[in-house]
Formats: structure tokens, sequence, C-alpha cells
């Protein structure tokens, strides 16, 4: 049997006197490449923070290999939403890759030859190598989300939290993307990552956590990943085609955006 | 006065070499410091925290009733660390925003201030004691004693923004990264907000509360133009700040009645705008001509198929 590299337990947070997540339970074996999906507003994103204890669950608890965060947080990366910082920050590719290092470095200790060798080749495995020097307000979107993949690969973690590190990427840098994660995945890494997409989710994963405030399924794609499921996580806005694919119905309008039709 | 003159006082002349100095040492510390603030998104908090400084100064001329600056010096490090925690007491526990909580804090603390100003002055030993300098600063009060007390403060922040310059870096860009990383954010949070209220305090007697914001704010704004690296943006933002500084001692002690304080925001502001206009990269001048250069092209590769 192989063990559970991330596990929830009963986890509730609340925003004010809003509920975001409500008694979720979670397990993520080791190596497996999990996608959390549901709907906007669903939690995935507070679920992810909460699990690096960044909010405060009201109940329940996170743990990485049978413990808490806090002992095991060496073991983790993380990888944020673009969006969440400021790209205009006077600072270059590789000082904010070296960023990765600094939770091994400690206090006062400042980044040197060995962090930067290890920037590079981080920024080397994304194809970023040749941009080390620009200044991060200089990069494309799908730039920047592979510069904070690269950061996140050198924690050199055994899991690692993504907060869409798909969106707003171009094709390449999302083929690029898929292919790290595979990587790290028969590394033997657990890998957790909130998609939007949920027609490659039986393409790029092969776990999947089906959220909406509360847990609606946990497990392989091949076993939970079923049209009953995803109507319980997205309520009637759902549109399905051919049985398989699934696009979502944005604004009331029902989206055909199964396969691509040429 | 010429300017042979005008230098020969700026190593000589008592009042003129303090003052200088002063302003000097201003500059840099909150031009350093307020290269923080501003990444930070958090220039209105450095002019809330000044505004604020007010009431402190007076409650603690009060209470004491002494003249020492170091002891106004405290009341508006008390002060402002009030205020900033107010700030962030009414974000978590209220549904009002940063920047009207920001507004809020700024305004009652300083309003309360002018109140408690208007009641000191009327007090017979309160005038002489000079209190009203706080609003705009008066930069020929300065002592050497209070030059000495400025540099050691100042060397102190700057020290301790040195030594935790990974983490104050870290902790600008990414602040929850940085807990995930394990770092006490909280902690270093109020350690950079209570070293930006300690470079606001440093040039209190002789900006003012009420400009002084500006000497957080601009020296930051214009260094960002010329650089994309964090270390020398601060290191430049403190630079700008001295510069600034000296000059406007310089320039108030050249022309007469012109209060060195209010010089030295306008000095700063000059820079500003040369390098918002001017500066390699950024510079809107360079963009604009960048702009019709490539428009010129464009259209004379459309004429010409």
């Amino acid at each position: 049997m192989t063990t559970t590299a991330v596990e929830v337990r009963d986890l509730t947070v609340a925003y004010k006197d809003k509920p975001v997540l409500w008694s979720v339970d979670m397990q993520a074996p080791s190596g497996a490449l999990m996608a959390i999906v549901g709907p906007n507003g669903a939690g995935k994103t507070t679920l992810i923070k909460a699990i690096l204890g960044l909010v405060r669950p009201l109940a329940g608890q996170a743990l990485i290999y049978g413990k808490p965060y806090l002992k095991q947080r060496h073991l983790v990366a993380y990888v944020p939403q673009r969006s969440s910082v400021d790209w205009d920050f006077p600072t270059s590719v590789l000082d904010v890759v070296m960023m990765g290092r600094y939770g091994a470095l400690g206090w006062l200790k400042r980044p040197g030859a060995a962090e930067r060798r290890a920037a590079l080749e981080a920024l080397d495995k994304v194809g970023m190598v040749d941009f080390a020097e620009r200044q991060i307000g200089q990069l494309s979107g799908g730039q920047q989300q592979r510069v904070f993949l690269a950061r996140a690969l050198v924690q050199n973690a055994e899991v690692y939290l993504m907060d869409e590190p798909f969106q707003g990427v171009d094709a390449t840098t999302e083929r690029a993307i898929v292919r790290l994660l595979q990587e790290l995945r028969s590394q033997g890494k657990t890998v957790l990552v909130v998609h939007h997409d949920l027609q490659t989710v039986p393409e790029y994963f092969d776990w999947v956590m089906m959220l909406n405030v509360r847990r609606i399924a946990c497990g392989p794609v091949r076993e939970v990943f079923t049209e009953p499921n995803l109507r319980a996580t997205y309520g009637g806005k759902i549109a399905f085609l051919n049985g398989n694919g699934v696009g979502e119905i944005q604004d009331g309008y029902r989206t055909a955006l199964s396969q691509p039709v040429l | 006065m010429d300017i042979g003159q005008l230098f020969h006082n700026l190593f000589f002349d008592y009042t003129l070499r303090t003052v200088a100095l002063g302003a000097a040492i201003l500059g840099v510390v909150s031009g350093a410091l307020g290269a923080f603030a501003v990444l930070r998104r958090q220039s209105l908090l450095g002019d809330a925290i000044s505004h604020a400084a007010l009431p402190g100064i007076v409650i603690a001329f009060l209470l004491t009733r002494s003249r020492e600056p170091v002891v106004f010096l405290l009341g508006a490090l008390a002060a402002g660390w009030a205020a900033t925690l107010s700030i962030a007491a009414i974000t978590r526990t209220t549904r009002i925003k940063d920047d009207s909580a920001l507004g809020l804090v700024l305004s009652v603390f300083f309003g309360f201030g002018l109140m408690l100003l208007t009641f000191a002055q009327k007090l017979s030993d309160a005038r002489q004691a000079g209190l009203d300098k706080f609003l705009f600063g008066q930069a020929a009060t300065l002592l050497q004693s209070d030059v000495i007390a400025m540099a050691t403060v100042g060397a102190l922040a700057l020290g301790t923004t040195l030594l935790f310059w990974k983490e104050f870096k870290l902790l600008t860009f990414d602040a929850d990264y940085a807990a995930s990383l394990g770092y006490p954010v909280r902690t270093l949070d109020i350690l950079l907000t209570t070293l930006l209220v300690v470079a606001i305090v440093i040039g209190l007697q002789t900006v003012g509360v009420v400009l002084m914001s500006a000497m957080l704010v601009a020296p930051a704004a214009a260094a960002r133009q010329w650089t994309n690296r964090l270390e020398t943006m601060v290191g430049l933002s403190g630079l700008f700040g001295a510069l600034a500084g000296v000059s406007g001692a310089l320039i108030s002690s050249a022309m007469e009645k012109t209060p060195t304080g209010p010089v030295i925001v306008l000095c700063i502001s000059a820079l500003v705008l040369v390098s918002l206009l001017f500066a390699p990269a950024r510079g809107v001048v360079w963009r604009r001509l960048r702009d019709l250069r490539n428009q010129r092209r464009v259209r004379t590769a459309h004429l010409q198929p």
C-alpha cells in the first residue's frame, strides 16, 4: 500500500460568517498528480492555503506525510497564483528563483554561489535560462509562470502545491508545464494542482479532487471523474457532450467547448 | 551670497552645517525605508503615521513639560505605532477597506493633535517649547545633539534593514510565499513598519508632520525610474533623499525667510520630475520618442510595398 502524502481531515474554513470549506476530507497518495477542480468560489485556493497554514481553519487539520505542516514545510513547495505578486517589482528572474532557497538558508544568511547554481539549473528545466538576468516585468504571462515553477523546483520538495499554474499561459507553456509535472510524478513527488480546464483533467492528471465548499469526490480520475460527480460539483451549470467531454456554462450560456470543432 | 561663500558656510557655519547634516540623515533614512513602503504599496501608511505623530508629540509635552526633542520623538514614535495598530485593527475586524481605514486614522489622529496643540499653546510654557514647529518643521532649531541622536537612530534603522535584507525583500515581493517557507510574516511586517515609523520620526523636526510623507514616497518614486534592482533602488532612494536634504538646506540658507522643510520637499519633487521624464528606460520622454519612431517606421513600411 502506498503512503499518504497529503491528508486533509474534516477541514472547515470560514471568512467572516461565510463558510468557504465545510468539513472537507482529502487524501493524496504519495506520487499522485492530482487536479483540484470546482466552480469559482468552491474553495480551491483556500484548500491549498489551509494546507500551507496560510489561513487558519475553524476546525480540522492538514497533514503532510502524517505530520502537521509546521514540522514538514521543508518537504513542501508552493506555487502561488501568478496574479498574487507585483511583477513590476525591481528584481531579476534569477533573484526570484533563488528565493526558493531562502527557506533552507534560514535567517540572515545570504544566497551565494550554490543557490545561484541551483536557480540556474531550475531555470534550465523550465526553458528560461536565457532570461536569468531579465527584469521580471519584461516577461510574458507564460514566462512568469515558468519562473514561479522554477522557484518551487529549487526547493527540492516532495510535495508541490500549485495554484492555477495554467492560468493565462500559451499552449507551448502549458505543454512544457505538463511535461514538468509528469516528470515530477515519475520521480515519486506528489503534485496538487488547482485546475480550471475540465477537458484536460483525464489527459494531464491521474487523481482528482472535486470540490464545492464540501468535498464531492476524491480519487483516481478514472473512477471518480464521472458525470454524476461533475453535476454534483458544478450544479446544473455544466454541459455534456458525447458523454465524456465537458464544458462549463458561462453566464448561463451553454458553451460547447468539449472537443475543438474544426 | 555667492556659491563659494555658501559652500564655505556648509562646513564652517554651525547652523548651516547642523541643518544640512540633519537633512542629509533624514533624507537617507526616509529614502531607503520609503523604498520598501512604496514597493509594499504603503505610501499612504507613511502619511497616516506622520500626521498621527502630532498628538503624540503634544501629549508627550503635556505629560512631561520637557522641551527635550527626545521626549517629543518618543511621543511621536508611540503615536505612530498606535496609528499603525489602529489601521490594522480596523481592517481586520470591520468591513472597512484599508484605504478608508488609513484616511480615518489620519484625520482622527491629526484632528485630535491640532485640538491638543491649540489647548497646549494656551499654557504659558508651551509657547517657548515650539510645539507648532512640528507642523511644517523648523530645521533651524536643530542642535548638534539632535543631529547626533538622528544619526544614531538612523544608523540603527538602516543596519537592521541590511541585516534582514533577504527577509524584507521576500516579504515585500511575496508575503504568502515567505509564510509558506516558514518565515514569521506578521513579525517581519511589524518590524519593517516599525522601521518606517522610526524613519518618519527622525524627519519630523526638520520637515514636519504634514510634508514628511513626501520624503518617503518621492525619493523611492524617483529611484525606481533608474533601476530594476532592489539593491540599487534602495541605495539611490537614500542618495536622492540626502541630495534633496542638503540642497534644500543650502537653498533656504541662501534665500532669506524660506522654510527649510518645504524647500527640501520641492527639491525632491524636482528630482522626481526629472526622473519621470528623462530616466533612460522608463522615462516618459524617451518612451514617447520611441513610440513616434515606431509609428513612423510602420507608416513608411506601408507606403513602400
